[in-house]
């Protein structure tokens, strides 16, 4: 069942939170909500939950207008950052907590305990179901909340930023658990709300980045990361060297020298902004050379992050780790190639 | 685990330095504090404690002399006394269900029913809460007394009376704390339940009821031991046929002159009072609370 947003407007004492946002989620599809805090993108969320009214707009769920309906009448399956377990009751009364809500006369109560047990085996918390909340660890409860919300068999799974309470580590181990959950139920479509660009390029099929209450793009995580449409975008999905240049003929000038890029239909003469991932600049001769003085470096055990001053300009090189790493002063050369770079209309920044 | 092992430690951590200090410091440390407990101790037992004592021997003492149980017997053989027990505590404990229950009711309203004004309305019970009891009972018989407002209502004068009256003054008790409770309630809870196909009653009876029972407790605890003293409501009432034992105290005191009587019935007063509070501690601690 997919989702869409049809001119979605959210707004709160005439504050809008949430600006005509178009946007569909194909059956089974896992669409990334990116964006910073207060970007709209939970409010997006929230309105295919039922908690938030747009002020005008539609919302549907596999093509039924919902807009109208409470949320218990939607059947959405809903995982939120601070788990929100019912802390009185046990896990397996939490898991359980749905189907009796809804009180199908379908499901027996022996049916219940049986889906119950499926949900809780399923995220690996079956060994778990006598305990209360609070005897488990933030990820454990976590993971009963999955259990919770997939206990309905909903079509639809909301998760609003589910592993930022987690720490660094707990968090990799869960991405690779709830890339195991979809693919072991494929018809739920998913739509996962996070800042985090490393949750959204690694789950999502596709990532919706957003910012000041709009949508800013919509792509695959990779149309978005190569091919950024704007320079919000390009920094929000991975880094990115945004570097101001004029566009000339056959590619641009910046601080006085000539790059070869691939200008497309810019007007020559125009302003415009030239993205280059850092991790496809180089250090030392090459095409495209940039010649500057090494401001910072920062090891990172892999890599080297060098901060380069070019005329003034700030330029980020993530280069393999150094034997003899070029020291604070230094003068270096940085190059990239020219298909690495892409060039954005200038002014579009929002940062 | 991990983390609980790290939070045992990390209580654990500024102990043990002042653990390793030796006797003398440790014993001037104490000496110190004992020499600061001192004069709010005396000052209780001053105030409190000394009348308290006076009113437990004077129990002992029948007006023929000497030392006795006799006021003891008198009182309890007395129906009067009976009577007032009776009506004491079953006035309390029904006051105390309705409280609870209206209490229940309209601090659900107040904090999750979005009404313009309700920050106000949780603000006035603060200062409801600040008004002598009498108060109510005069403006109810203003509304259902012999020459109300509405009409007259000969019930004002029975123990539904006093039962009303009690409800109405003691019912912000119960809902100060419920409302900090409900306040302190996570609304991704109730928003989660209401997803998994939760109505406002389920809602209601399973999330914020168990999550409020706390609450609950401490609001009806305080409501039964204020409802059990309760001397303003019932004499503003003037119900004759309803005598509780505060005011019975009163009578025999100040009417009857029978002090070693009076005493008596204050002794059970206070012991009912007592008892019920330890008994909330035990129910409260083995609740979990």
């Amino acid at each position: 069942m997919g989702i869409r947003f049809d001119s979605v407007t959210v707004a709160y004492d005439g504050n809008v939170v949430l600006d005509s946002l178009d946007l569909t989620v194909g059956p089974g599809e896992v669409m990334a909500l990116l964006g910073p805090s207060g970007s709209g993108k939970t409010t997006a969320l929230r309105a295919v939950a039922g908690f938030v009214r747009p002020a005008s707009g539609r919302v549907l769920l596999g093509g039924r207008d919902v807009t109208d309906l409470p949320p218990y009448r939607r059947g959405i399956g809903m995982v939120v950052q601070q788990y929100a377990l019912f802390p009185h009751l046990r896990v397996d009364d939490n898991v359980a907590f749905g189907l009796k809500a809804r009180r199908s006369p379908k499901v027996s109560r022996s049916g219940i305990r049986q889906r119950v047990a499926e949900a809780l085996e399923m995220t690996g918390m079956a060994a778990y179901a006598r305990r209360h909340p609070r005897e488990l660890s933030g990820g454990q409860q976590q993971r009963v909340a999955i259990a919770r919300a997939l206990a309905i068999r909903p079509d639809v799974l909301l998760l609003d930023e589910p592993l930022s309470a987690l720490d660094a580590q707990l968090r990799s181990g869960m991405l690779a658990e709830l890339a195991r959950l979809h693919r072991e139920l494929p018809d739920v479509s998913m739509l996962y709300v996070t800042h985090d660009q490393v949750e959204a390029l690694t789950l999502a099929d596709r990532i919706a980045v957003m910012d000041k209450a709009r949508l800013q793009a919509c792509g695959t995580p990779r149309e978005l990361y190569r091919a950024p449409a704007n320079e919000f975008t390009a920094s929000f999905v991975g880094n990115a060297n945004l570097l101001p240049v004029t566009v000339g003929a056959g590619g641009v000038g910046f601080a006085g020298t000539e790059l070869k890029v691939d200008t497309a239909d810019a007007v020559a003469g125009a302003r415009a902004t030239l993205c280059v991932r850092p991790h496809l600049v180089g250090l030392g001769e090459g095409p495209n050379r940039l010649a500057g003085v090494v401001r910072e470096i920062q090891w990172r055990g892999a890599t080297h992050r060098l901060y380069v001053e070019v005329d003034g300009h700030a330029v980020m090189a993530d280069v393999r780790e150094l034997k003899d790493p070029p020291r604070h002063g230094d003068p270096v050369s940085l190059h990239f190639a020219p298909d690495d770079a892409v060039l954005l209309p200038a002014g579009m920044s929002h940062g | 685990m991990a983390e609980a092992v790290q939070n045992a430690r990390a209580a654990r951590g500024p102990v043990r330095p002042r653990g390793g200090g030796h006797g003398p410091d440790t014993v001037r440390r104490s000496r110190g504090a004992l020499l600061w407990a001192l004069p709010p101790v005396a000052l209780l037992a001053l105030f409190f404690l000394y009348p308290l004592a006076l009113v437990v021997r004077q129990s002992f003492r029948p007006d023929s002399g000497g030392t006795s149980l006799q006021p003891y017997a008198d009182v309890f053989a007395s129906e009067a006394f009976r009577h007032a027990l009776w009506t004491t505590v079953w006035l309390a404990g029904a006051s105390t269900a309705g409280c609870l229950a209206l209490g229940f009711a309209l601090a659900l309203v107040i904090a999750f029913v979005p009404f313009p004004g309700a920050k106000a309305v949780a603000r006035f019970i603060d200062v409801y809460l600040s008004f002598p009891s009498f108060l109510i009972t005069l403006a109810l018989l203003f509304i259902y007394g012999t020459t109300g407002i509405v009409g007259s209502f000969q019930f004002l004068t029975t123990p539904w009376g006093v039962l009303l009256a009690e409800v109405t003054y003691f019912t912000p008790f119960v809902m100060r704390p419920l409302l900090a409770a409900f306040s302190q309630l996570d609304t991704a809870q109730l928003e989660a339940a209401s997803s998994l196909g939760a109505r406002a009653p389920r809602i209601v009876r399973q999330v914020i009821l168990p999550e409020a029972l706390p609450a609950l407790a401490a609001g009806g605890s305080l409501v039964l031991v204020l409802c059990l003293n309760e001397f303003g409501i019932v004499l503003f009432t003037g119900a004759k046929g309803v005598t509780t034992l505060p005011m019975l105290v009163y009578g025999k005191a100040i009417l009857e002159s029978d002090y070693p009587g009076a005493c008596v019935v204050a002794v059970v007063n206070v012991l009912i009072s007592v008892g019920l509070y330890g008994l909330y501690r035990v129910v409260s601690r083995r609740a979990g609370a």
